[in-house]
């Protein structure tokens, strides 16, 4: 068998906790192995090189959106990213931007996306459901909305889509792609009762939709395909009639 | 001493956990979860292909009800389930799941009349009922006499997790993320919290409460390869286990799941032999149907995984760098519907394999996947050894699976037990008064802090990540599917060599906050509990039942085993757990013991089985009507707003 081949990478270090510390890049060296992807790589240089090595990964299967990272300057999920495919066997890491860094390639994601969550009320507006009993026949839905709300309802919040947004980079109150999927995905549910007005009021102004400068690096960079610049192009169209 | 006072600490923000702090808030109690990470990114996440309850919408659901759920339980668990727990579960979960179609999740719905499905390779027609358009459909899994399994394209699990999570932003439920329970605090008799490290900081903080749930998920990941993810370390059931008064139950009982992808161990949904896929090996000759004629492909995962295994040691699986393997066929299925219903399955094999299953089969192999084990609890979901103590989800060993566990039942059992055991926990609440000693918390904190102390303390000493890589071969090698006296024997020792040298664990990067190897230093030596107490249970268990298959026992004995195991880890310096048994009577059985109807019958069966089935056979012949045949046979307790009839549509609340 012919030796394996060696991949470099370069990390952004850094701990904003430990004293003195400050940002810098690291190369590590290791052999490739096959079908290896960039969370087996890390987590062999944390075993054998360096066990300060901060990163999240949960699923490792590429459903969870814990593992944003910039790639190669692309913001992607490193658990799904195979080494394989960079011809040079170099990979540069750096954590997500927009985010509050934790320490190396670790971000907080989950404190943006609960203030998401809570700033466009990402729960089913209906007076009436919790006074549903639970023993009746569920209400009927058409086959197609429900594949339709499916389709809006597969962001991971992993962030990509925030760190390849040049609004949200300039403007940190912007409420993202992700918010706008969200919204989206709300309004496309018959079962949420909210009106045109009430979308109006969350998202009708700088800091929301009307905010975005239409550069789609959102379109570009999310792994699951969402269709962010359809259905931000919708929404605006939307709220626009409303007035 | 920094202390975080709340009436519920929840532990594990999942659909188990997030249920129960839901159902405790709204009962007025307040609830704050911790979690290792977001809530959305949970393991429930990646649940697939869907969740059982018996709705009976879609034309190949007809007929189903709360007692064919509750009877494919029961046989999927080889009898080795609390019945109790298995028709609380079986009544409850239509309710389950309507409440979450009421919160957001987009369940797929029944289009009424023609559409083609695969059934036993083969295309046909079935004709969807009109009175059943826009309910919630389902698909096939296996194991199941009906058509069960509702979801959302395989992407169940996401969509659950997001409407539970959602629910519980909208009720202001505190979830305190990257947070880790090192300790729970307790008196030998009730429990009152826990000692929980801040993953970023790395303060330890004191979380006192009346009632503590534990709800962290399986522990999977003792296991070199598993499906389970990473964070699925079993935490939650380890310091239940280091109280030295609350038990496990059944820890040997682990399944294996038939389709997780080589090498990388990920999973490829049940969905997609209930939707039509086949398993072939080396030859590509379709092998399931050779061994179980009636059931094929859809046998319950524990057979399935063991019939794949003895086809590769026949020597029919397929060479490959990674070891043998075997191949799932969903070409058959169409693009159209692999693009609609299989997705995710698609990205995983293009992401991680560079093959399109919709051209290609896919390489599989049965994989570590199910806790059935956990914190051993009653009913009510209250730990026996300690009170204000609660489990729900896999961490659980309530015990509704035994030794087995159905496909799309466990995002099921998720919710239904945490909408069951969030009304105890409530109803415990109601009666609680916190009375404890501020000495009590700090002696836990000073505890834990010198364990830390320690591991900064020492020069020189073993690495963590080493013992843990040993010991998930062990697992793998001697614990798996198939387990034998020698193998077992072997594990016992050997792990028992590796908890010995935990004790002398070192943490070279000396940093108290974020710290990847302090993580790992505080988890192993728990983990390695864990594994002793799987190990050694499996070792004691002469018989074979579900996923617990002994080559040099291959019967289900009934006579001798009809009993689940209690682990229980008495102090700290103890080297291995101290196994006790809990007897399942027969007598008070609503589904006496018989065959499930895989391979040949050898069960060694208990004389109470003849006596139970003769009274049950009396009792069935007074013409009773179902719901009272069930009360009088098996009588359980259900909080009351859980308690009503399930209507089906076409027949009302029959």
């Amino acid at each position: 068998m012919s030796s394996p081949r060696k991949l470099k990478l370069n990390v952004l270090r850094y701990d904003p906790r430990k004293e003195g510390d400050e940002p810098r890049m690291v190369t590590y060296e290791l052999d490739e192995a096959p079908s290896m992807t960039i969370f087996i790589a890390l987590n062999e240089i944390r075993r054998k090189q360096d066990s300060s090595l901060k990163f999240d990964f949960v699923c490792r299967a590429g459903i969870c959106g814990s593992c944003g990272m910039v790639i190669n300057g692309r913001p992607d999920l490193a658990c799904r990213t195979l080494t394989s495919q960079f011809e040079d066997g170099e990979i540069t890491l750096l954590p997500l931007p927009a985010f509050e860094l934790i320490g190396d390639l670790s971000v907080d994601t989950g404190k943006f996306m609960r203030a998401m969550s809570e700033r466009v009320e990402s729960w089913i507006h209906d007076e009436e459901a919790e006074r549903r009993e639970l023993t009746v026949l569920e209400e009927p839905m058409d086959p197609d909305t429900a594949d339709r709300i499916y389709e809006l309802d597969r962001c991971i919040e992993c962030g990509c889509c925030i760190s390849a947004c040049g609004t949200a980079r300039m403007r940190p109150a912007f409420l993202g792609a992700a918010g706008f999927m969200r919204v989206a995905r709300f309004e496309a549910d018959p079962r949420d009762k909210r009106t045109a007005e009430g979308w109006y009021d969350l998202l009708g102004d700088d800091d929301g939709i009307f905010g975005c400068m239409s550069l789609m690096g959102c379109e570009d960079h999310c792994p699951k395909d969402l269709p962010h610049q359809n259905r931000i192009a919708y929404m605006r169209r939307k709220l626009v009639q409303s007035r | 001493m920094k202390v975080v006072y709340s009436d519920v600490l929840v532990v594990g923000g999942g659909l188990s956990g997030l249920r129960a702090a839901i159902a405790a808030t709204k009962r007025g109690h307040d609830a704050v979860v911790l979690s290792l990470v977001p809530a959305k990114r949970s393991h429930s996440a990646a649940a697939q292909g869907g969740m059982q309850a018996s709705l009976a919408a879609a034309f190949k659901s007809r007929g189903d009800n709360e007692d064919v759920h509750f009877a494919d339980t029961v046989k999927g668990s080889d009898w080795g389930c609390d019945q109790d727990v298995a028709r609380m579960f079986a009544n409850t979960a239509p309710k389950a799941i309507r409440e979450l179609s009421t919160w957001g999740v987009p369940w797929s719905r029944v289009r009424s009349g023609d559409r083609e499905v695969v059934v036993n390779a083969e295309r046909v027609t079935i004709t969807e009922p009109a009175d059943a358009h826009g309910l919630i459909t389902a698909r096939d899994f296996g194991g199941t006499k009906k058509w069960r399994t509702c979801f959302t394209a395989d992407g169940t699990g996401h969509t659950m997790l997001y409407a539970m999570d959602n629910k519980a932003i909208e009720l202001q439920i505190p979830v305190h993320e990257r947070k880790e329970a090192l300790a729970l605090i307790h008196d030998g008799g009730t429990c009152h919290g826990a000692i929980v490290r801040d993953l970023v900081s790395g303060e330890l903080v004191a979380y006192v409460s009346k009632a503590t749930v534990i709800a962290t998920g399986g522990y999977g990941r003792i296991y070199a390869v598993s499906t389970n993810a990473i964070i699925c370390e079993g935490m939650g059931a380890a310091i239940a286990l280091e109280t030295g008064v609350a038990p496990l139950g059944n820890m040997e009982a682990v399944q294996f799941h038939p389709t997780a992808i080589v090498p990388a161990g990920i999973l490829t949904t049940e969905g997609c032999r209930g939707d039509g896929g086949l398993l072939r090996d080396v030859e590509g000759h379709r092998f399931m149907p050779d061994y179980e004629p009636e059931k094929k492909e859809l046998a319950s995962r524990d057979v399935v995984s063991r019939r794949m295994t003895e086809h590769m040691r026949k020597g029919m699986g397929v060479p490959s760098p990674y070891g043998d393997h075997l191949w799932l066929d969903i070409t058959l299925l169409g693009k159209a519907h692999i693009d609609k219903n299989l997705r995710e399955v698609k990205e995983i094999c293009q992401h991680f394999l560079g093959i399109d299953p919709v051209n290609d089969y896919i390489p599989v192999r049965p994989t570590q996947h199910y806790s059935m084990g956990g914190v051993r609890t009653r009913p009510t979901g209250e730990s026996p050894g300690l009170r204000g103590l609660f489990s729900v989800g896999e961490a659980a060993c309530w015990d509704m699976h035994g030794f087995n566990r159905l496909g799309g039942n466990s995002v099921a059992e998720t919710v239904v037990a945490g909408m069951i055991v969030g009304e105890y926990v409530a109803d415990y609440c109601d009666g609680a008064v916190v009375d404890l000693q501020t000495s009590l918390i700090q002696g836990f904190l000073d505890r834990e802090r010198g364990r830390i102390d320690g591991l900064m303390a020492r020069d020189r000493g073993e690495n963590a990540w080493e013992l843990r890589d040993a010991m998930e071969r062990i697992m793998m090698e001697k614990v798996g599917i198939f387990r034998s006296q020698e193998p077992l024997d072997q594990a016992v020792e050997e792990l028992t060599a590796l908890h010995r040298r935990s004790r002398n664990l070192v943490c070279r990067n000396r940093v108290r906050s974020a710290n990847p190897e302090l993580e790992a230093c505080l988890r192993v030596p728990r983990m390695l509990k864990l594994a002793l107490c799987v190990a050694k249970g499996a070792q004691a268990r002469t018989e074979s039942r579900g996923a617990h298959a002994r080559e040099d026992y291959p019967e289900r004995n009934d006579r001798d085993w009809l009993k689940r195991t209690l682990a229980r880890w008495p102090t700290d310096d103890d080297d291995q757990p101290t196994l006790e048994y809990e007897t399942l009577d027969i007598m008070k059985m609503e589904l006496p013991p018989g065959s499930r109807g895989y391979g040949k019958d050898q069960t060694i069966h208990h004389p109470d089985t003849a006596r139970r089935v003769a009274e049950i056979d009396a009792l069935s012949a007074q013409q009773l009507d179902r719901f009272e045949l069930q009360q009088r046979l098996n009588p359980i307790e259900l909080p009351e707003r859980l308690r009503g009839k399930n209507e089906r549509v076409g027949i009302g609340y029959e």
